[in-house]
């Protein structure tokens, strides 16, 4: 079936089988091998994308359920080759070590951070839950969630003003 | 873990579902976050998905004078954000941190979580202690059944062949009433191994009345305590009177033992959450 | 103009960070090659049967599908995986590539789908049809070791190997001692889980008949020989390839039966094949560990002081012995003393078979075990002399004086029995680590019910094996560009090796990290070289780039010094130029066109050993087990830090793992020998809300002797105190109680049990 969505700006059509997923479809037809697939079952986080603005699992999502949407991968948080304050604030703080679990975590925090700049650490930790790590043991992302929420703060203040 | 192959339908009607519902072994999708991993397990491999998602309607939430309506296709983030919601039923708005994660809430479904029958969810255990009304429609019209009796079992529903969950009717609550949800898993978002949904209100002489006590996690499927609530109707809630009552939750359940807990465990569990969830209902 | 560098100690951002957090990481998953067929593995249901019947007739009928693999399509005898660490009696447990006539484990594969695209293979797993005749199944150590049930007829015997640890007159000590004390203690399995599951990529090309396979990790030279001794190649026609890798800890990057089937079909059917492992295969398929259980004793001095250790380790390695599958065991009974003098030692660790999934490494193998053994007998053993338990550790620390200090030797050994700590005084750490807890400050609170919680203080100690032998090697080019490019033996599974290798080298040739490009990890850059496992990448690695870099500059300065007709002793290099006296230079890139390039080795069977305390401050709910931890400090010595960011990020993310061990992991089997675990939410690993609280201190006072950088391993240290000082402050929580926890985890059922048992006993007294 023809699916058409707008992933990191750009306009794909694709024609995946129903069966398949999101992640799988991103990974397969749009070649964005950036999102990870880490368990297949919804449990692990790794493949988080923000569709339409919210964090969600591209495994728990067929491709076919995408249809018209608007997707952000971890290819499109930095549109050239600086990389943005989160994504500094994880290297300065060492938030990750094998980064295969990072852009999901780096995905779920984005969303997290853009829709709630303000979010407490507590706050954090808990979206965080929903993201697994076995490198890091989450005290350098979280860190690194701290170091970088001052920035979509300021974003937020530039937006209002 | 790849899906097993199935049809896929995006129907714009709920007219047009049902009749896509006619489909042997079709099923209903909603926001797919229960559904697609037991299809990646090869748990189920329903013939065909109903896509609920072009349906208008089916994600309004909805109150009236007297009570709640919530569209199938609401989500756990819609409750969680929904203000009116947080004032006319707080212990459902409550226990939405205990629901899986971040990223489940932004897709997960009330009508999924219902027709998923996890029987350590907590919407359905809010859904039976709240007496939930659930609207269903199929090929043979429609009907509606109370929440205490659309539970069957775990992961079973008395959801007919096709049948689809139109709305959820949570009557409203008065102001004053007492409640609490307390509820234990082992990590953030884990199913429980034990909870606890109850509310009650107060007569004149602050006795306890209309005591409605919920569990999940700790039978095989979400259900009243009767014993307890009786224990609890008509007195004021003391330290006995709790100990009472959870004397009577222990003894009335009938938990499963799986990995994750023994049924003595579970049991117990039931007691220390009840009277932890009484406590904070009373204070 | 550059002094010195001093890349070496400072906290380098990663270079490796760039690409994994813009999604540009290549993992093996990321790989596709034109015309691939995918693989999909049929796996025996059930703990122990002889197979019947394989009918494969539907599956191949499928349509996508395009053959299926059994043990009937090896040619011969099927193979056996070998042991990287041989001993005399584990031949006949080698585990084969395929299943033959027997199932041993629940997930052995019995056979290969090989189809055009995963969903088909999965599909077609249905359609064969297994008859099996299910078998009573080996599953707790009473029957394994009885032998009840015999898993292989020959040699007919359920134990694989018994190890010795011996040192001093054991009975002499117990003889002599005023206190002895003796505990029966088990850890439980578990396994690494790295976040990537494992994969494969293998391509033939029919016309070099040479092997290309992706998705090497830990070990890829090793792999490669076993590769081709099983395919019965040469060396040479073998390449292993690394891409990213996403985690490892032990267990992934081992030579696995899967491993071989890809690389068979590919060159059966011509073909590229791949393979992803699915999160549910990989549970019953990657290697476990740690399941272990002792009854072990130590003899005390009525003055506190060790006299010695005696007593039995039970580990169940599986239904077969995997290529490390045996060094759990053998570090178990090494290790087991720790960081402790105890002048006489006799242990036997018996390695069982069991239908369960083949064991390996886990982060700390064998050490983990022995650790949570000893710290929970020091900790009875304080009470039993009435001491305080801080006192007696601290008496039978080892100190600097007593460096090198001898550890049991262990046999069978592959001839490498014995080994010292290589320097150190374990007081150090020790001390340190309770002035940054602030362990005087605590003990108020230490046994108390404050708020319904019952809070308790906990205490052990380690030593940490590392650097682990017997080489590495590492080669240098100066590049057309001025840049040097190293490529390096060892392996990158997500540590963070691209940026210490590369600290290390700049600073050895004095120029800007930012000329060094490092190359790991594929057979193709390198003769040989041996990979990352037991803590030994930076030490062994970073040794082997010191030497080439050496090597590098003086071959530079003698082609520097033929260009300027001088003599190399008259020039110095400073930031990649030799510069002479008289005002001339020449720079890195005016030689690159020269090939001046240098080879690298360093040899060492001599591991180090970094050491070190944690304490924790934990409060238990005694309404449900809930253990939420408050405070965890952990100090260790590692000679010298390379980089105290990575270094920091090793020891608190083994630290995380370490809770996981302690409260929360635990590989279930039922009694015919099926996993209960099949998901990520069964196999409970940490998450972002458990474990806040966790506070390192890395110290670098001892340098280790033994190497030119005087580093020691530290990628593992981190995990091995933590299920002792756990249980042990759980212990102080609960003495109310009299609990005294010997199972591992000790989740929240388990510790409510504990609470449960003990006011049984109470009530009956």
């Amino acid at each position: 079936m023809s699916v058409q969505f707008v992933v990191n700006g750009r306009k794909v059509e694709v024609d995946p089988p129903a069966r398949m997923t999101l992640a799988d479809c991103l990974r397969q037809q749009v070649k964005l091998t950036g999102t990870h697939v880490g368990c297949e079952h919804g449990v692990c986080g790794a493949c988080t994308v923000i569709v339409d603005g919210e964090a969600m699992r591209s495994c728990l999502m067929l491709a076919a359920q995408a249809d018209g949407a608007t997707i952000m991968t971890i290819e499109g948080l930095s549109s050239d080759a600086e990389l943005t304050p989160l994504q500094l604030a994880f290297k300065k703080n060492h938030g990750l070590q094998c980064g295969f679990c990072t852009p999901g975590v780096l995905m779920t925090l984005h969303a997290l951070l853009t829709q709630e700049p303000y979010a407490s650490e507590e706050r954090i930790r808990d979206v965080l839950s929903g993201n697994l790590c076995r490198c890091t043991g989450y005290i350098p992302i979280i860190e690194s969630a701290l170091e970088a929420r001052a920035a979509y703060q300021d974003q937020a203040r530039s937006a209002q003003a | 873990m790849k899906l097993p192959d199935f049809d896929y339908h995006s129907p714009t009607s709920l007219d047009e579902a049902i009749t896509l519902m006619a489909t042997p072994n079709a099923r209903v999708l909603a926001g797919g976050q229960s559904l697609l991993p037991i299809m990646a397990f090869r748990l189920a491999a329903p013939s065909a998905l109903v896509d609920l998602r072009k349906i208008k309607g089916l994600d309004k939430i909805e109150i009236t004078q007297d009570a709640i309506h919530l569209g199938p296709m609401v989500r756990w983030r819609d409750v969680e954000r929904h203000e009116g919601l947080a004032a006319a039923l707080p212990l459902l708005t409550q226990a939405m941190e205990h629901v899986a994660h971040y990223q489940i809430r932004n897709r997960g479904t009330v009508g999924g979580s219902l027709a998923h029958a996890d029987p350590a969810a907590e919407f359905p255990g809010i859904a039976v202690t709240c007496d939930a009304r659930i609207h269903l429609a199929g090929a043979n019209g429609k009907r509606v059944v109370a929440a205490g009796d659309l539970f069957v079992g775990p992961l079973e529903t008395c959801l007919q062949d096709g049948e689809i969950i139109t709305s959820i009717e949570l009557p409203r609550w008065p102001q004053a009433r007492r409640w609490a949800f307390e509820e234990f898993s082992q990590r953030r978002g884990d199913f429980a191994l034990a909870g606890i949904a109850l509310f009650y209100d107060l007569d004149g002489e602050r006795r306890a009345q209309n005591v409605h006590i919920g569990v999940i996690g700790a039978t095989d499927r979400p259900r009243r305590l009767p014993g307890a609530e009786a224990a609890l109707n008509g007195q004021a809630l003391s330290d006995e009177v709790i100990a009472k009552a959870c004397a009577a939750a222990c003894a009335e359940v009938d938990p499963p033992t799986d990995i994750h807990g023994s049924a003595e465990y579970r049991r117990s569990l039931v007691g220390t959450l009840l009277q932890r969830a009484l406590v904070k209902a009373s204070s | 103009m550059r002094t010195v560098n001093t890349y070496i100690g400072s906290p380098v951002e990663r270079v490796e960070d760039y690409r994994f957090l813009r999604g540009e990481g290549q993992y093996v998953g990321d790989l596709v090659r034109e015309g691939q067929w995918h693989a999909a593995f049929v796996r025996s249901p059930v703990g122990h049967g002889v197979i019947r019947n394989i009918d494969c007739s539907a599956a191949l009928a499928w349509p996508g599908v395009k053959a299926v693999l059994t043990a009937a399509d090896i040619e011969g005898e099927i193979p056996k995986i070998p042991f990287r660490r041989p001993n005399p009696t584990i031949g006949p447990y080698a585990q084969p590539i395929i299943a033959s006539g027997k199932v041993r484990y629940f997930g052995e594969p019995v056979a290969v789908i090989l189809a055009e695209s995963a969903e088909i293979a999965e599909d077609a797993l249905a359609a064969i049809v297994l008859d099996i005749e299910q078998l009573p199944a080996a599953i707790d150590r009473q029957t394994c070791m009885s032998d009840k049930v015999v898993l292989f007829d020959h040699p007919g015997s359920n134990i694989a190997t018994v190890f010795h640890a011996n040192k001093g007159e054991v009975d002499a000590a117990f003889a002599a001692a005023d206190v002895t004390v003796r505990g029966q203690f088990s850890t439980q399995r578990q396994t690494a889980l790295p976040m990537e599951t494992r994969g494969l990529l293998a391509e033939w090309d029919p016309k070099s008949n040479h092997l290309t396979v992706y998705g090497a990790a830990k070990l890829p030279f090793f792999n490669r020989k076993t590769m081709a001794d099983l395919m019965g190649l040469p060396e040479t026609a073998v390449d292993y390839i690394e891409v990213d890798v996403g985690g490892g800890f032990g267990a992934r990057g081992e030579f696995y039966p899967e491993d071989f089937l890809v690389a068979f079909a590919a060159r059966k059917f011509h073909k590229p094949i791949r393979w992803i492992e699915d999160r549910r295969e990989h549970l019953t398929a990657i290697g476990h560990s740690r399941e272990a259980e002792c009854d072990v004793e130590l003899a005390f001095s009525k003055d506190g002081t060790l006299l010695g250790m005696r007593g039995d380790l039970f580990v169940n390695v599986g239904a077969y012995v995997r290529p490390n599958g045996m060094t759990p065991v053998r570090n178990a009974a090494q290790f087991m003393s720790g960081p402790y003098r105890i002048p006489a030692i006799h242990l036997q660790a018996h390695a069982y078979v069991s239908n369960k999934t083949p064991a390996g490494t886990y982060r700390g193998p064998g050490r983990y075990e022995g650790s949570f053994f000893i710290e929970r007998l020091m900790d009875l053993g304080a009470a039993r002399l009435g001491m305080d338990r801080l006192a007696l550790r601290r008496r039978n620390l080892v100190t600097d004086a007593e460096m090198p200090y001898p550890l049991a030797p262990v046999l069978p050994s592959d001839g490498r029995a014995e080994t010292n700590c290589d320097s150190g005084d374990y007081r150090v750490c020790f001390d340190k680590c309770l002035e940054e807890f602030g362990w005087a400050q605590k003990a108020e609170f230490d046994g108390k019910l404050i708020d319904g919680r019952y809070h308790g203080l906990g205490i052990a100690c380690f030593i940490e094996g590392g650097a682990s032998g017997p080489s590495e090697t590492a080669r240098m080019e100066i590049e057309a560009d001025g840049s040097v490019a190293v490529y390096a033996g060892s392996s990158a599974i997500g540590q963070g090796l691209e940026t210490v290798l590369s600290q290390i080298a700049a600073d050895a040739l004095e120029i800007s990290i930012d000329r060094i490009k490092l190359y790991h990890g594929s057979t193709t850059y390198l003769k040989e070289g041996w990979g990352s496992y037991g803590s030994r990448a930076t030490v062994m690695g970073g040794s082997a780039v010191i030497d080439a870099a050496t090597k590098l500059l003086e071959a530079f300065k003698v082609a520097a010094a033929s260009r300027l007709k001088l003599d190399p002793s008259e020039l110095t290099i400073v930031d990649g130029v030799a510069r002479a006296k008289d005002g001339r230079s020449v720079p890195f890139d005016e030689v690159a066109s020269m090939e001046i390039k240098a080879d690298g080795r360093f040899d060492n069977w001599k591991p180090t050993y970094s050491y070190g305390t944690s304490a924790v401050h934990l409060a238990v709910d005694p309404g449900t087990g809930h253990v939420d931890v408050i405070d965890y400090t952990i100090v260790d010595d590692v000679g010298r830090i390379i980089n105290p960011l990575t270094l920091h990020g090793q020891v608190t993310g083994a630290v995380v793992q370490g809770f996981g061990s302690a409260f929360s992991e635990e590989l279930v089997y039922d009694a015919d020998g099926t996993l209960l675990v099949g998901s990520l939410a069964d196999y409970l690993i940490p998450v972002a809300t458990d474990y806040p609280h966790v506070h390192c201190v890395s110290m670098e006072s001892f340098p280790s002797p033994i190497n030119p950088l005087g580093a020691k391993g530290a990628g593992e240290g981190g995990i091995i105190s933590v299920g002792g000082a756990v249980a042990n402050a759980v212990a102080s929580a609960l003495r109310d109680f009299g609990v005294q926890p010997s199972r591992m985890p000790l989740n929240p059922q388990r510790v409510w049990e504990l609470i449960q048992d003990g006011k049984k006993a109470l009530a009956s007294t």
